[in-house]
């Protein structure tokens, strides 16, 4: 049986954090657009995807803007994704049911789940609440990623399906997989930093 | 006339034209196969009205993306121009993407505001910004330095083949009168999403 916190703290130097695998998975799938409202779990992530040049990766002012950027440029030609908190993701059911859903859009979205496993905030907790209830009344694929060893498995295979079915993605990366955002004075993140340099490993 | 080169165009003195006569000048003006993106409403209404075009898309839900959607084109397709046409009231419910596009400075896009003071499809009520907000003044705080009232029709013209030759991103709003659009945009978003992108060159059967 998994137990997801037992994988994080004895993860071995030679495999890459979870972060890593998620931008070599976009890049793998040509997927090289990513549009953000940040969270402080996702800051390795954002880290990184400024720091690779294979990819155009910036902030929006709001999680709907940053959805109807990567759905016109899909429709261009170009694949994107979004990444957000579980907050950004209660201002998004519009887009979803007036955009993304009707005109077949997949869009790719990565949402940092807040809001449980040690949520210090009840707006977080209850917003929480609502997310995938609004997926499912809309019937939109979602994974709630808990363990590492799926992460690439699933991320792969969806955003591939995605592109296929003309179908939005909705990944929950729970705290299982990457720690968390716990009180502030506790400093956050309990995940080490990457112990390899990955870009070097995969290339340009 | 403010069309004078000479002349700038204030929210004051700037004429009050119609959204339909805009979108049938905007059109005529394109001649690259031009990406146009209809905000929710009237200006995507008008847009279909204006003569149906492949690189044509329209909004039916999501007010207040016809910018970004049309930034998204503009990322993905570097070598051709993207117009949003955007009415006022969905301008304020994502003023936020000013500041996102004016930070990325695409040059292929160019965002028409269509200013009525008004959400003239719900009942003609005014918007909160009604006489108190001036739209060109809120593009270049949020950083846009190619923004303009479009003086008159000659003026508005003028801006658009501007906006198209020395490249953006260039924000033009109108002052516009209280019409309704002309006709209505046969709704199927699947339709519309696959027509565009045959229209762009993505897709190459249906």
């Amino acid at each position: 049986m998994h137990v997801g916190s037992i994988v994080l703290e004895t993860a071995k130097p030679a495999i890459a954090p979870w972060y890593e695998i998620v931008q070599h998975t976009l890049k793998h799938n040509d997927v090289r657009l990513v549009t953000y409202v940040p969270d402080k779990v996702f800051i390795p992530l954002i880290e990184n995807l400024h720091a690779d040049p294979d990819f155009l990766t910036f902030a929006t002012a709001r999680e709907e803007e940053a959805l109807g950027i990567v759905a016109g440029a899909w429709m261009g030609g170009r694949r994107g994704a979004v990444l957000m908190q579980t907050s950004g993701f209660g201002t998004i059911p519009n887009v979803l049911a007036s955009l993304v859903v009707p005109y077949q859009v997949p869009a790719i979205i990565f949402v940092s789940e807040r809001g449980t496993l040690r949520e210090f905030n009840l707006g977080q907790a209850l917003v929480c609440r609502t997310m995938r209830p609004v997926l499912e009344s809309l019937a939109v694929e979602s994974h709630t990623i808990t363990r590492h060893d799926e992460l690439e498995f699933i991320v792969d295979r969806s955003i591939k399906q995605a592109v296929a079915t003309q179908a939005a993605v909705v990944f929950i990366l729970s705290p299982l997989l990457t720690g968390g955002k716990m009180f502030e004075a506790s400093g956050g993140l309990s995940e080490a930093k990457p112990t390899i340099d990955l870009a070097v490993r995969l290339g340009p | 006339m403010p069309s004078a080169a000479s002349a700038v165009a204030t929210y004051d003195n700037a004429k009050v034209l119609n959204r339909f006569e805009l979108t049938k000048r905007l059109i005529a003006r394109l001649k690259s196969e031009e990406a146009v993106i209809g905000g929710i409403g009237n200006t995507n209404f008008d847009l279909w009205s204006a003569g149906h075009r492949p690189q044509n898309f329209y909004m039916l839900g999501s007010m207040g993306l016809a910018i970004p959607i049309a930034f998204g084109v503009a990322l993905a397709q570097s070598q051709r121009h993207v117009i949003a046409l955007e009415g006022d009231g969905s301008l304020l419910m994502q003023l936020g993407c000013l500041v996102t596009i004016a930070a990325q400075q695409p040059k292929n896009l160019t965002m028409v505001i269509m200013d009525n003071g008004l959400y003239q499809i719900t009942g003609r009520q005014p918007t909160p910004a009604a006489g108190t907000a001036d739209y060109v003044a809120l593009a270049r705080a949020a950083g846009l330095s190619k923004c303009a009232w479009a003086g008159d029709e000659e003026d508005f013209d003028r801006l658009i083949d501007a906006a198209l030759a020395d490249g953006g991103p260039t924000f033009i709003a109108a002052r516009i009168d209280d019409n309704p659009g002309v006709g209505t945009t046969d709704r199927d978003p699947v339709q519309i999403r696959q027509r565009f992108m045959m229209g762009l060159g993505v897709r190459t059967k249906v």
